[in-house]
């Protein structure tokens, strides 16, 4: 080929980068793991690859809470519409009407829960640091002739389970005491949304607290301790995200009646 | 043994385990391909049936009968849907992105295998519930695959509108936790198992499509389905989320007070969205062909992963422009409008970037690049009625018109049905190890791509002169007699193109089991697929992890010993 043309082709072709070869630029050099990965296999074989696996899972649920996110958006950006939403008056059927109902909220009870969550966040913060203290001591255990005194185990997962069910029990008092002041789901668009939202909340919470007992109930079995760090450390995350949601969501169901 | 010990999860063993519940992501990826292989052949069905009913509305057909007005509206329904969810989201992101990202970023599998299997099962039964809806009391529901409030949120408005509708609603909610899945575990892989040396900006093109696609879908699922969830709360609980007061059959209904602009807001603030997962990963797929076939580098690397990046942003912008005949504030629909033609930017972009890279190439004119050919020509010709549509003077008399149809069945339906055909030629060699028929590709590529423009092509013209969509009969309309010749005409080209469907499915089955065997390198590319053997093995790179040296698209370089090379080479080019 030509240098004329070589010359030609330049204006129309991008600069290639030829370099000497290297490897490693920036965040895309971290090998894949060789023996243990696949974050979700369930598998504990005391990988080498430990700190991947859990920094895979924590990415991943980072990831995972931008949907739960999203989810929940959705439904505020909806209650906010349909509050400033103008409805065909049936009565008179000329004018519109404004039909939003403030929704009287059990608001003692409704703090109680949200004590509850908070003190359950802060015990599965403490579930989390015992069990990445557990998991840093661990391979020292093996060594004979090192003792690491008394175990101090006190059982904060179940402790964040107990607290946890608490909540989602608290929740359900709280639908009572809404239908006991004429609030069904089909009351009003307002109650629709109440509901809606608490439930869509309960249903999260619930899955971490199946995830948590599950967990409790590894802790229980003796199994070596690998095999709850990943899940207690990435649902402890998740819990303090659904606590900040329902803070969110009760100083807006709260705020915005 | 190494290979199996160095893999996430060792090689299973029975056929369950092996090509069933699969943790590997190739098995996986070609189960997701032939999931919308099923799907596209009963969508395609389907509008078949629309098509003939079209041009003689009264013909009893064999097996199914008659065609009702309601039939029709069922059809409808039913194609968009299955034809959007199962067919344009499933096969290019979840199919191809499921087999080939990993190997492309030097990856042994995805970051989550277990999750990577639900995604599929999961997507597999919201199928078996989408396809229940027929054999439903009432059968399938009627209100269009944007399920449109009320007419989709009343149980009695229509039938097809009961337990047809519950299913409909059910499925896509099933499907939206399933791409959810998915999109995490494509965003995990792609930024925690890059091999070394390979930057997010050495990625191939079609990494970088798929990981905008996986972000989209992960902000847009969410959103549908919470608007599925509230529609399923008005269906059976008897909230008003949607529903007006509203009189069904001289009933007065208990609903009042509900917004079916707040579906139509939520629906498409997950659809436009939508659009792009449909056509981005074709993207990524025609630029990684068009580069490969012409020996040069893409044009403009960067440019393209900035412009894929800008649609993906863009694309959560736009979603009014659905609804400019919704009575929405004038002030809105402008704004909306300046949005979308701003997407005509970046996909201007693209477009240019495609013809820079074909300009003075050494082009191999074999069966990928004539299908990656195809996808640009269709991107430009559905995309150009784009600008129109987004104009709300323009789009108000057009919307519920033929116009409407042509456009986005050229843009995102046969553009993106093209990045698959193109995707399906160029690594079939590495995911079946044989290589498909050349003559049979070239005839099924012309077939189609003339076929398509004969079916949609007119379409514009149809709604030009006011042919309605969504109609089921109007050959009694007198307005619209001069142009039943050219619906005529769609209808056999609908036919033929269909016909020529099956020499794809031939050639493909064929090629399968009979095809010549192939080399690890067919196509002489550059990218880590063609680094190992084919078919891969379950660890993808039998024991190693590759260690990547070079951008993903270096053909021709000056002074190189060959002219391509490869992202692995270290030696790269010894003088220049």
């Amino acid at each position: 080929m030509s240098a004329l043309h070589w010359k030609f082709m330049a204006t129309f072709s991008p600069t290639i980068p030829v370099k000497i070869p290297e490897a490693g630029h920036g965040r895309g050099g971290e090998q894949p793991p060789i023996i243990g990965g696949g974050g979700d296999s369930g598998r504990s074989d005391g990988s080498p690859n430990y700190g991947q696996r859990l920094r895979r899972a924590r990415l991943g649920l980072a990831v995972a809470l931008a949907p739960i996110f999203m989810f929940f958006i959705s439904i505020v950006s909806a209650y906010i519409m349909r509050q400033g939403l103008l409805t065909v008056d049936d009565r008179s059927s000329t004018g519109y009407i404004r039909d939003w109902i403030p929704v009287q909220l059990p608001l003692a009870l409704l703090l109680v829960n949200s004590a509850l969550l908070a003190a359950s966040s802060i015990t599965a913060e403490m579930a989390r640091r015992q069990v990445t203290r557990q998991a840093a001591l661990a391979p020292l255990r093996s060594i004979p002739g090192v003792s690491l005194g008394a175990e101090r185990s006190f059982p904060w997962l179940a402790v964040t389970v107990t607290l946890g069910t608490g909540f989602l029990i608290g929740q359900w008092m709280a639908w009572q005491e809404l239908a006991n002041r004429g609030f069904y789901v089909a009351t009003s668009a307002s109650s629709s949304f109440v509901y809606l939202l608490t439930a869509a909340h309960g249903i999260h919470l619930a899955g971490g607290v199946i995830v948590l007992l599950y967990a409790a109930i590894v802790s229980l079995l003796n199994k070596p301790v690998e095999a709850r760090r990943i899940v207690v450390d990435v649902t402890a995350w998740y819990w303090h995200f659904m606590f900040a949601l329902w803070i969110g969501i009760f100083a807006f169901l709260w705020f915005m009646k | 043994m190494v290979a199996q010990d160095a893999h996430a999860h060792a090689a299973p063993q029975g056929f369950i385990r092996k090509y069933v519940f699969s943790l590997d992501h190739k098995v996986i990826g070609v189960q997701y391909y032939f999931l919308a292989l099923v799907a596209v052949f009963v969508g395609m069905a389907l509008s078949l049936l629309m098509r003939v009913h079209m041009i003689w509305p009264t013909a009893v057909l064999p097996i199914f009968g008659e065609i009702k007005p309601e039939t029709y509206l069922q059809l409808l329904t039913m194609h968009g849907t299955i034809m959007v969810f199962f067919v344009l989201t499933t096969a290019p992101q979840s199919g191809f992105g499921n087999y080939f990202l990993p190997i492309q970023i030097g990856a042994p599998d995805m970051a989550f295998p277990v999750l990577n299997m639900l995604s599929f099962w999961t997507t597999f039964v919201a199928f078996i519930v989408m396809l229940s809806a027929f054999f439903a009391v009432g059968g399938a529901p009627l209100h269009g695959w944007t399920g449109y409030a009320p007419l989709s949120a009343l149980t009695n408005s229509g039938p097809g509108e009961q337990l047809g509708a519950d299913l409909w609603i059910t499925s896509i909610a099933i499907f939206c936790i399933a791409s959810l899945m998915g999109a995490l575990n494509f965003i995990t892989t792609i930024l925690d198992l890059r091999a070394k040396g390979m930057t997010m900006m050495r990625m191939p093109l079609t990494c970088w499509a798929w990981f905008i696609t996986a972000i989209l879908g992960l902000l847009a699922f969410g959103v549908l389905l919470s608007a599925g969830i509230l529609l399923l709360l008005d269906r059976n609980v008897g909230t008003s989320f949607y529903v007006p007061l509203v009189v069904v059959n001289g009933q007065v209904m208990a609903h009042k007070g509900g917004s079916p602009l707040l579906w139509q807001h939520l629906f498409w603030f997950f659809g436009h969205p939508e659009v792009y997962i449909a056509i981005l990963p074709g993207m990524g797929v025609a630029s990684q062909i068009l580069s490969t076939f012409s020996r040069k580098p893409i044009f403009g690397y960067k440019a393209m992963v900035y412009a894929i990046m800008a649609i993906g942003i863009l694309g959560f912008v736009v979603w009014g422009h659905h609804m400019f005949m919704s009575g929405m504030s004038p002030y809105s629909a402008f704004a909306f409008s300046i949005m979308t033609m701003a997407i005509g930017v970046p996909s201007a972009i693209k477009t240019f970037n495609w013809l820079g890279t074909l300009y003075k190439g050494k082009i191999r004119f074999q069966s990928p690049m004539l299908y990656a050919i195809g996808f640009v020509s269709l991107f430009v010709s559905g995309g150009l009625s784009g600008p129109f549509l987004a104009q709300p003077v323009l789009d108000i008399p057009l919307h519920d018109t033929a116009f409407v149809v042509g456009h986005f069945h050229l843009i995102m339906g046969v553009a993106a049905i093209f990045g698959m055909f193109a995707g399906t030629a160029y690594w079939f060699p590495k995911m079946f190890g044989r290589m498909m028929n050349e003559s049979l590709g070239r005839i099924h590529f012309v077939m189609t791509l003339i076929g398509t423009y004969c079916i949609f092509m007119p379409m514009h013209y149809l709604g030009m002169a006011g042919q309605p969509r969504r109609y089921s009969q109007f050959t009694e309309v007198a307005y619209l007699h001069k142009l039943m010749p050219l619906n005529t005409f769609i209808t056999y080209a609908a036919i033929v193109t269909i016909a020529a469907q099956f020499i794809f499915v031939i050639n493909l089955f064929w090629s399968m089991f009979k095809g010549p065997k192939a080399s690890d390198n067919p196509w002489e590319a550059t990218t880590l697929e063609w680094t190992t053997a084919t078919p891969p093995p379950h660890d993808n790179f039998g024991g190693h992890t590759p260690v990547v040296y070079h951008g993903p698209y270096e053909y021709s370089v000056p002074g190189a010993p060959k002219d391509y090379i490869m992202q692995t080479d270290p030696a790269g080019v010894t003088a220049h």
